[in-house]
């Protein structure tokens, strides 16, 4: 990248606010992330989801995320098809202007691979998502997500 | 009111020499039950199974004779479905309170490479200590799961070696004979399973 190419590296520590309720900031002015959560793994378990609700603004490409919780995070997209259940990762995820992309159970959702603890209620785990805006320019997003007990339908 | 358990009696009352010859409540003088889930009593699948449980003791279906059993294929890299039917299968028991004690849960894993029975061993229990985790050999694993016309198929590894395996969702259920009845599809609610589990007990 070009020294002249302004970088814009803000990052934001997404606070849970109180009563389960929505964590919500924008990092990149544009960029708001919100209802973020990782499941609680059990033992024997070595990978973990996580989710969050993110909209643009204006638009962009969620390209990375890393967590302090696991050796490596992709975005996955899963589909039922016939009964059968369908996991790939995806390379970079598009945020069209203005609409909310959910990753979610059942859905898209990061996977938390190599994990370095167990994930446990209370506690908290780091998503720094990496995202360029239509002009290519980098910024990196930090989410708190808290871990909670994955929802039984 | 539970208006199956009304019919129930309702026929017992009037029909005890049919139950009688039939030998079974369940063939012809009860009315057809409705289930959430998919009912495939009477398949020519998924009849046994010859695995090892997660502390290596042979399993096979007529060691839960009187139980309704409860099998899930899955892995447990499976970050999202195979937990969430786990817990559901978990939570199922809770709801059935005293009736848990007749509901087993199992885990086949499709995974065998990295499912360990020393894996299996801390993963299933966590869910429900009566749970069990059942693996076999690659060649076994295809085999049990074909008969349960279960499909899996483990995905090209990326540079880490990481791996997903496509794989079908759902529960099924045997009911406390042995014969395999439901298949509980994937999205159903707890709710929803328990009612069919109930009705089998």
């Amino acid at each position: 990248m070009n020294g002249m190419v302004r970088v814009g590296f803000r990052i934001a520590l997404f606070g849970l606010a109180l009563g389960g309720r929505t964590a919500m900031a924008a990092g990149m002015d544009d960029i708001a992330v919100s209802g973020a959560w990782a499941r609680a793994t059990v033992p024997g378990q070595p990978v973990a989801a996580a989710y969050f609700d993110i909209a643009s603004g204006q638009g962009a490409t969620l390209t990375g995320v890393r967590s302090d919780a696991s050796g490596a995070v992709q975005v996955h997209s899963m589909t039922v098809d016939g009964g059968v259940m369908r996991v790939r990762e995806m390379e970079q995820l598009a945020l069209p202007a203005g609409q909310t992309v959910r990753l979610a159970p059942s859905g898209t959702h990061l996977m938390l691979l190599d994990l370095r603890r167990p994930l446990r209620v209370g506690e908290n785990v780091t998503l720094d998502l990496t995202l360029l805006d239509g002009s290519g320019q980098s910024t990196t997003v930090r989410v708190l997500a808290p871990v909670r007990k994955g929802p039984t339908p | 009111m539970n208006l199956s358990a009304a019919l129930r009696g309702l026929v017992l009352a009037i029909a005890p020499a049919a139950l009688i010859a039939c030998g079974d409540r369940n063939d012809g003088a009860q009315p057809p039950a409705t289930f959430h889930g998919v009912d495939i009593t009477g398949v020519e699948w998924g009849k046994d199974f010859h695995l090892t449980d997660h502390l290596g003791r042979p399993r096979r279906l007529a060691d839960f004779k009187g139980q309704v059993v409860m099998i899930f294929f899955g892995y447990t890299h499976c970050p999202d479905m195979c937990p969430t039917a786990l817990a559901q299968m978990a939570q199922l028991r809770v709801n059935l309170g005293q009736d848990a004690a007749r509901i087993q849960g199992l885990f086949v894993t499709v995974d065998p490479k990295r499912d360990t029975p020393a894996v299996l061993a801390s993963y299933v229990p966590a869910f429900d200590p009566s749970f069990l985790g059942l693996y076999a050999d690659e060649k076994t694993t295809a085999d049990v799961a074909r008969d349960f016309k279960i499909f899996f198929s483990p995905q090209k590894a990326d540079p880490h070696g990481h791996y997903t395996v496509d794989h079908s969702g759902g529960v099924f259920v045997f009911d406390p004979q042995g014969r395999l009845r439901l298949m509980l599809r994937p999205g159903s609610t707890v709710d929803e399973m328990a009612a069919d589990v109930r009705s089998l007990l």
